[in-house]
């Protein structure tokens, strides 16, 4: 019978929270780690029971985390990560150039095709890939050294690359993103990369045609459509039917269109997720009520899902990497709080229940179907 | 025979518990035993001091007899106590102002 294993990250620690495919009874396995930030768990596609962690701390900086029994075990692999060449700089808040500093790895993907594949994107923001189990991490330094990353600032978080995306069907082809400079695309493995930001609008620049600048919160991609790609921005929800060629807004309906995290139904590429959060100044929620909006159109046409989740008194945020889908029959839907709260849905959106309730703040919620 | 003590997170990573004891050669310098401790525990690397410059990690500060030796020359001789084994280097995390992470 298939299994779904969620991989928690949170403030304090990782979590692995599993259920049979009814997904009615959890088992919270955590935390490992404990104490210190956990921005990203992910499983290896190719071999579910190799796991990556990003275990970083202020104080200590970052380690990775290997798993190979679906996190029942870790094992400590390679934290070099050292940018290449000359770092040069990049644009501080005030717009003064800043020297660029390894800070944390946001995000882990791994391989489509090789368990010992992995990449991660680095906080200041650059794209790192490892062929060894994460042994040893080479940068891909092409992205970094784009025309434009002089010009790179970060958004309120830091300058993050949170988003990688591996393309299933073109080989090389990677799409990141980075906040506050936009997305981009390779389709040569990571050596060139292509700024994919036209037609994308954000009130605080000057140039509203800027190259670069954008405040990308997060992309979602479904597999059978990887030219089709899906952007919460700062502000506004975005679609791009060209790789990202351009970008067009299908905020619609929402009743805001700022939030963090967006994704796409398991089995309809037309029917995607997002968490509205009321504005850039207030991270939780309008009017107290955590809901999930759907559109099954692609965009522009939304309905709130509010069964199960709590309607009044919810000031909570949804971050980027929080919200993952199963790829059960009906798919499940799963999103993490600031407040500590993993909610899950086994029915595609239509109602919730919380997993579990009081975590340390949730960073990021990755999730695996087991078969 | 010298004495270091690490913070509790340390000790996790290092898979040690209480001080940590390493034999270094030559002359009892902060670089030294730092050297001698991420060789005999290289999962340390990285932790203590960055990668490429080996800077001190902006949050810790190492301390010997009361004394706090984060800002002196990382070559320069330490207290004959600590070389004898009288008295531990000690590796503290900041108690107050460490980098809280601002994902969003």
């Amino acid at each position: 019978m298939s299994k779904v294993r969620l991989l928690v990250g949170t403030r304090k620690g990782a979590f692995v929270l599993t259920s049979d495919g009814k997904r009615r009874k959890w088992e919270v396995s955590g935390p490992h780690f404990a104490g210190w930030e956990i921005y990203h768990v992910k499983g290896s596609p190719v071999n579910p029971e190799r796991l990556y962690a990003s275990q970083s701390s202020g104080w200590f900086g970052q380690i990775i985390q290997r798993s190979d029994d679906g996190g029942k075990t870790w094992e400590q692999v390679g934290n070099k990560f050292l940018y290449d060449g000359v770092p040069g700089t990049h644009q501080w808040y005030d717009g003064t150039p800043h020297p660029w500093e390894f800070k944390r790895v946001w995000h882990l993907e791994p391989s489509l095709k090789n368990a010992d594949e992995v990449y991660a994107g680095a906080e200041d923001a650059a794209l790192f890939h490892s062929k060894d189990g994460g042994q040893n991490w080479q940068e891909l330094s092409g992205l970094r050294g784009h025309g434009s990353g002089p010009h790179w600032q970060p958004g309120a978080g830091g300058m993050c690359l949170h988003t990688i995306i591996l393309d299933p069907k073109v080989p090389e082809r990677i799409y990141i993103a980075i906040s506050a400079a936009g997305a981009f695309r390779t389709d040569d493995g990571g050596k060139t990369w292509l700024p994919i930001n036209k037609g994308l609008r954000s009130q605080f620049m000057p140039d509203q045609d800027a190259e670069v600048g954008h405040c990308v919160h997060h992309i979602a991609m479904h597999p059978s459509r990887p030219g089709v790609l899906f952007m919460q921005k700062h502000w506004d929800v975005m679609r791009s039917d060209n790789a990202g060629d351009s970008w067009t807004e299908v905020s619609g309906n929402l009743p805001t269109d700022f939030g963090f995290v967006i994704d796409v139904h398991a089995h309809e590429p037309e029917t995607i997720f997002v968490v509205p959060i009321k504005s850039d100044s207030e991270h939780f929620p309008l009017d107290g009520k955590l809901q999930v909006f759907r559109s099954r159109s692609g965009g522009n046409e939304w309905e709130p899902l509010t069964q199960g989740l709590p309607q009044k008194d919810c000031y909570v945020n949804v971050l980027r990497d929080a919200m993952a889908v199963d790829s059960m029959d009906e798919c499940g839907v799963y999103f993490g709080t600031t407040g500590g709260q993993v909610y899950g849905s086994a029915d595609g959106g239509d109602s919730w229940e919380p997993i579990v309730r009081d975590l340390p703040a949730v960073l990021s919620v990755e999730v695996q179907t087991l078969t | 025979m010298i004495r270091v003590e690490l913070p509790q997170h340390l000790r996790t990573l290092a898979k040690v518990k209480g001080e940590v004891i390493l034999q270094v050669e030559g002359p009892i310098t902060l670089r030294a035993v730092l050297d001698e401790l991420e060789a005999r525990y290289p999962m340390l690397r990285g932790t203590i001091r960055e990668y490429g410059t080996l800077k001190r990690r902006a949050f810790l500060r190492f301390f010997v007899c009361m004394e706090d030796i984060s800002h002196r020359s990382p070559d320069e001789l330490l207290p004959e106590a600590v070389a004898e084994g009288k008295e531990p280097l000690l590796v503290i995390g900041a108690i107050a102002g460490g980098l809280v992470g601002l994902r969003a």
